[in-house]
């Protein structure tokens, strides 16, 4: 059942416990225990939500940049990524495979802004090696949701 | 000027679909919302669109053969041999046609001689009656009873047949009811074919969206059916390709050959990019499949309860898109409650009754829609369901 609540809290997360169960056939109870337990567990980390700012007078710029680092003895990339991670401006740090170590998605209000975490913040870190910023210029599709503007469905409205 | 119009074609009925369409267009009123529609909500999953694309951008735009291209005719035969255990020989019994629809209507030509009987179960889709009449047969209602969840059962077949029947129309999962038939139904309707010599004509356009335990099972793997059926299914439900116009027939060789000529000199082969599209949509569409029919059935579940909770009767479906809700208790026959539904709270759902008259006092309601759009409508049928109770 766990797994039939995440494919659709993974698409609805505002959806009501009651609906939820209704759709799974099982009791409230039992989906209600479920979701407790997943969110306990960390299994369910957060609920977010996805924003289209661009639309929205607030202005953000995001990057994404790549670090190459050292490894610490004993540490590996773990002790690196933790130095990264805690800062509020890191939306996400994946390790990676291939030509560079790290790759971060930053989210910042200026282009200045992101440009002083990468260079006064990052770069000086002890084991980063090097780093290359890219800024992200248009979002089309983000977490699975699509963002640039979709033609409206033409299906008639009865049909056999 | 001499009446240019066959009387035949003039005498048939006009759907009652149309009727109710054109209701709900001259309306014209953004606000209405509709559960009327009889085609999936989701679209063509993405690459089997991007195969059709790309069968235009290399040229693949010439008629492909009569029944179709080959392989795909082959995909076809491995698609039902791993989901419905039946094989067909892709070179003589296997045709592709322009949509589910014109199966059915070169399968009846194919195989009435006037005044052959032909037994339709009702309520069911729309062409049956018509295409039987435009092949000279008589078609012979059979009327499903609610009391059966809608199931034909060997004796409603057995009270229905005479000398003259040559054909019974099996349409399960059926559309509008969402009645499916299990292997036992099945095993004792073939009986009675093989004892009568009756030929069947088995639409399975939904067999891909059953739900719960029991898997959909298709007559022609009864013993003794393969070379008696006709087995018509298609592209349409299962994969969201309503627009693309494309369905099979599959059967034995002396049939899909008349068949083949008839599509031969009326259509000549079917849309040659729906085909490659096809293709692919076999090859690495089972998934997309799944992901739909989960999809299908959460919102099934979240009806049914939506309708009971209403207290309209309501059985459970086990296949295709629709609930069949009975509204026999609000002293209105179905299109009274379809069009005053429509006018008061802008929903439009399609009356029982345009799939056959035993359709009285029932609605199809489609899921084919997004659990919001679901809620919405449902609220307001709430509405106006309290409100005709007030009045009983």
């Amino acid at each position: 059942m766990k797994e039939k609540i995440l494919s659709v809290i993974e698409k609805n997360s505002r959806i009501s416990i009651e609906d939820l169960a209704v759709l799974l056939g099982e009791p409230v109870e039992a989906v209600a225990q479920a979701v407790m337990e997943m969110e306990h567990d960390k299994v369910i980390c957060g609920y977010h939500t996805i924003i289209n700012w661009d639309k929205v007078e607030t202005q953000k710029v995001n990057a994404l940049i790549e670090v190459r680092v050292t490894p610490q003895r004993n540490l590996g990339f773990d002790k690196i990524a933790e130095r990264i991670y805690n800062f509020p401006e890191v939306e996400s740090i994946y390790l990676m495979s291939g030509g560079f170590d790290f790759v971060i998605f930053l989210e910042g209000k200026t282009l200045q802004e992101v440009a002083e975490f990468v260079s006064s913040k990052l770069s000086t870190l002890e084991s980063v090696l090097s780093t290359a910023t890219h800024f992200v210029l248009k979002k089309y599709k983000d977490h699975g949701t699509i963002i640039a503007e979709q033609p409206k469905k033409e299906r008639m409205l009865i049909t056999p | 000027m001499r009446n240019p119009l066959s009387k035949k074609i003039v005498e048939i009925k006009p759907s009652g679909i149309r009727k109710f369409f054109d209701i709900v267009t001259e309306m014209n009123d953004p606000e209405v919302i509709s559960l009327g529609v009889g085609e999936p909500d989701f679209d063509t999953p993405w690459h089997i669109r991007e195969e059709g694309i790309y069968s235009l951008e290399k040229g693949r735009t010439f008629y492909t053969s009569n029944a179709g291209l080959m392989e795909l005719r082959k995909e076809i035969n491995n698609y039902l041999t791993r989901k419905c255990q039946v094989s067909y020989d892709p070179a003589h019994e296997i045709i592709l046609t322009v949509g589910g629809s014109e199966a059915i209507d070169i399968a009846l030509r194919a195989m009435l001689d006037p005044g052959d009987e032909v037994l339709i179960p009702q309520p069911s889709y729309v062409s049956y009656e018509p295409c039987t009449i435009l092949a000279d047969g008589v078609p012979v209602i059979i009327n499903l009873k609610e009391e059966n969840d809608f199931r034909l059962t060997k004796e409603e077949v057995l009270e229905a047949l005479t000398e003259k029947t040559k054909v019974l129309i099996l349409p399960f999962p059926n559309n509008p009811t969402g009645s499916v038939l299990r292997k036992k139904d099945l095993e004792e309707i073939a009986q009675v074919c093989i004892e009568h010599d009756i030929f069947v004509i088995s639409d399975e356009i939904y067999s891909e969206l059953t739900y719960g335990e029991a898997k959909h099972v298709t007559i022609a793997s009864i013993p003794g059916m393969r070379e008696r059926t006709i087995l018509i299914n298609g592209f349409s439900k299962a994969f969201a390709m309503t627009g693309w116009r494309l369905g099979y027939a599959c059967g034995p060789g002396n049939i899909i050959q008349q068949m083949t000529k008839i599509h031969q000199f009326a259509i000549m082969c079917a849309p040659t990019s729906s085909q490659y599209a096809a293709v692919e949509a076999l090859k690495h569409g089972d998934q997309d499949v799944e992901m739909m029919r989960q999809s299908y059935d959460q919102r099934r579940r979240f009806l049914i309860k939506t309708f009971r909770d209403m207290g309209l009767h309501c059985f459970e479906p086990f296949g295709a898109f629709y609930i069949f809700p009975s509204i026999k208790n609000l002293g209105m026959t179905s299109d009274e409650f379809a069009a005053e539904l429509l006018k008061e709270e802008k929903v439009a759902v399609v009356p029982g009754t345009a799939f056959g008259d035993c359709g009285e006092g029932f609605l199809r309601i489609s899921y084919a829609y997004s659990l919001e759009e679901l809620k919405e409508a449902t609220g307001r049928i709430a509405r106006f369901v309290e409100r005709r109770k007030k009045l009983l």
